[in-house]
């Protein structure tokens, strides 16, 4: 724009200031839902330094701020992938048959907590938890029947599992070749993300070194045996929901994704042998234009690091690609039916930043896991956005906003900063290890509280909108008790089973191998053809690495 | 000068979900009371055992696991059995309303408190029950 026309806009906005300023505000903070102060209005002015070709460019084009592929929504709508898993296989087994027969076109499957934390079922820490916030899972026999009828080269699965990911892929991979299908033509994702458990999940079990490794051993293994897996998760999801802001999640997120990058290139491996499978996971929380404007920051930045500062060549290592899930955070107890209402505002942020798969939160998710009736709303949610309300015809259309684009740069710039910090304090691993990102986080999550107690914020039914005399009138999923007896019972069967000498020689053999360089998913892969139970791997490994301790702070 | 609620605010299960614990722990220390909190991933014996030699008054318990029905009553009986039935139990977390009816019924609870209930609250109970 020439100078001429931004003096003429400046001087509008001058006398527009003069006849606004006598105006009376609300009382109200005008701040993001994150606490970024926001202007009133935004012009020309606010953009004045964009340079299109460099800093948005084209769809599918460096730097990717518009999308990272050339025909987005236009060629295929993002995967509807609902997160799903409860009880036993044999229950979740029937939940993805009910989603995928209602149109849903990926799987992503939840563990419940012993599987996620590694305890097989029987394990006294695992009392009172098996199947109840996603699926119990202790050996390759429970995984065949989680995916019994769903052919494995049809489908892309994603699982959510961190610290014990290796042995959940290899089970998957080994139900692959129960059903003969080569683990070349697998797709999916496993989440594999230990940096964000540390930061904010905190479902760790080895400290972080061994648990890198294990890490860049599935790099490698994937990129000769698994080409179509997504080895990382980048998982910005768990960070805002233990109460980051939107930059601190941009922030933390790609800050992890590096440490990444630069664990996989320290064990020898070329970036772009890598880069390309990494994939990333953000929220979608209340704050509309916030979330779009993080998106977009986030490919930028991604692709201009990795070209810039670890050499990528190939453009597949450029590219943040992310799926997305609504924010279960910003969902209320209150007047659940509302919680509807925010998961189409918070998808439809998602859609308009160009996420390549997308999870709706069902409303009920805040009591419970959720009944198949709300699972159909969220999923019918998406569908809506796709296919009635034009969001997917035109790429990244909210582009040239002023205040878009000025957001953008904005969380940018603030990501940045944090990029800095965490490099003065030596790197990821050492700003874990001082305490940095979780206080960070603490604090944020303790200010957002405040405001809310102090109705500074307003959350609509639970501060304000309040309805005094509320009965909750929805039906809640049940999981029945007597689910644990029957998946503790079919594990012992299982071990009285199997061939227990094979069981001990693989075990044996994995914990030789642990104590030594080499590569550890081949051995787990055999542990688990053996149908050595996933608590009995992770055992065999904590004698080996030890485990994570966290110091408790608040 | 009067001695300080102590509080212990505890993460039994396994589920890593902290942001309420460690909120609610900011929260009772601002509002004047001794806090301790055990960190995640406690046994029902480590979280009687804190509070026994902490000395507490109250322990608040986080669970976002589904483990609610398993672990109240557990906590509570351990209390029993140490002869600390005094110490008061109240808790917090993603539980259905029946869930919390019957914990609070069967005594496995003193107060829930759950998603909206304010710190002002929740340190509120505290002052007027112990």
């Amino acid at each position: 724009m020439s100078s001429d026309k931004l003096k003429e806009i400046k001087q509008g906005k001058e006398n527009w200031l003069e006849k606004r300023s006598q105006m009376k505000d609300r009382d109200f903070k005008f701040e993001t839902v994150s606490g970024l102060p926001v202007n009133d209005i935004y012009t020309p002015e606010d953009i004045k330094d964009l340079d299109y070709m460099k800093d948005l460019g084209f769809p599918g084009q460096y730097p990717y701020t518009r999308g990272v592929q050339s025909n987005m929504y236009r060629g295929r709508l993002w995967t509807m992938r609902q997160f799903a898993g409860f009880g036993t296989a044999r229950e979740s087994n029937e939940r993805f048959k009910f989603l995928l027969n209602r149109g849903q076109t990926g799987l992503s499957v939840a563990f419940d907590m012993p599987t996620i934390m590694g305890y097989d079922s029987d394990h006294p820490r695992s009392l009172g938890e098996v199947g109840r916030v996603g699926v119990a899972i202790d050996s390759l026999a429970d995984m065949e029947t989680l995916f019994d009828g769903i052919p494995l080269e049809q489908v892309s699965t994603s699982m959510t599992t961190n610290a014990p990911a290796s042995i959940l892929w290899c089970m998957y991979i080994a139900t692959g070749e129960k059903q003969g299908v080569a683990s070349e033509k697998l797709r999916g994702t496993i989440q594999n993300d230990i940096l964000k458990e540390y930061i904010a999940q905190k479902s760790w079990i080895f400290p972080p070194k061994p648990s890198m490794r294990l890490i860049t051993d599935i790099f490698k293994y994937a990129k000769q045996y698994v080409p179509k897996w997504n080895s990382v998760s980048i998982s910005g999801y768990h960070i805002r929901e233990a109460g980051s802001t939107a930059v601190q999640e941009l922030a933390f997120t790609l800050a992890d994704g590096f440490a990444y990058v630069e664990a996989g290139m320290e064990v020898g491996l070329d970036v772009d042998d890598f880069a390309p499978r990494l994939s990333f996971f953000f929220n979608s929380h209340n704050d509309f234009f916030e979330e779009i404007a993080k998106y977009r920051a986030a490919r930028r930045i991604w692709a201009r690091r990795m070209k810039e500062k670890y050499g990528a060549k190939d453009p597949k290592s450029l590219l943040c690609r992310f799926h997305t899930q609504t924010a279960g955070c910003s969902l209320t107890a209150q007047q659940p039916e509302n919680n509807i209402v925010r998961t189409a505002f918070q998808a439809l942020a998602a859609v308009l930043g160009g996420t390549q798969s997308l999870h709706t939160n069902s409303m009920d998710e805040v009591l419970a896991l959720p009944t198949e009736k709300s699972v159909q709303i969220a999923l019918r949610t998406q569908q809506l956005i796709a296919y009635e309300t034009g969001a997917a015809n035109v790429m990244d259309p909210l582009a040239g906003s002023y205040y878009i684009e000025s957001l953008t740069d904005k969380m940018e710039a603030e990501a940045e900063k944090y990029f800095e910090e965490i490099e003065r304090r030596g790197g990821v691993l050492a700003s874990i290890d001082q305490n940095y990102f979780q206080q960070e986080i603490a604090d944020a999550a303790y200010r957002f509280q405040k405001d809310v107690d102090k109705k500074e914020k307003i959350v609509v039914g639970v501060n304000e909108f309040v309805d005094e005399d509320e009965e909750l009138d929805i039906e809640l999923l049940k999981i029945d008790p007597e689910l644990e007896q029957a998946q503790v019972d079919h594990l012992k069967e299982l071990r009285s089973k199997r061939d227990n000498n094979r069981v001990n020689d693989t075990l044996d053999a994995l914990k030789k191998a642990a104590s030594g360089p080499d590569n550890l998913i081949p051995y787990i892969l055999d542990c688990v053809r053996a149908y050595t139970t996933q608590g009995e791997i992770i055992d065999t490994m904590r004698e080996v690495f030890g485990e994570y301790k966290e110091k408790p702070t608040f | 000068m009067a001695r300080k609620i102590r509080v212990l605010v505890a993460k039994p299960g396994l589920d890593g979900h902290d942001r309420g614990a460690r909120v609610i722990a900011r929260g009772l220390r601002d509002a004047g009371m001794e806090v301790v909190y055990t960190g995640l991933h406690q046994t029902p014996e480590q979280v009687v055992e804190a509070a026994i030699q902490e000395d507490v008054d109250v322990v608040g318990l986080s669970i976002l696991s589904g483990a609610h029905m398993t672990l109240f009553p557990k906590i509570c009986e351990l209390l029993r059995e140490n002869d600390s039935e005094d110490i008061k139990v109240i808790g917090g977390g993603t539980m259905p309303e029946e869930d919390v009816k019957e914990l609070v019924e069967k005594g496995w609870a003193a107060q829930i408190f759950t998603p909206g209930a304010t710190l002002e609250q929740i340190a509120k109970w505290i002052y007027d029950n112990v």
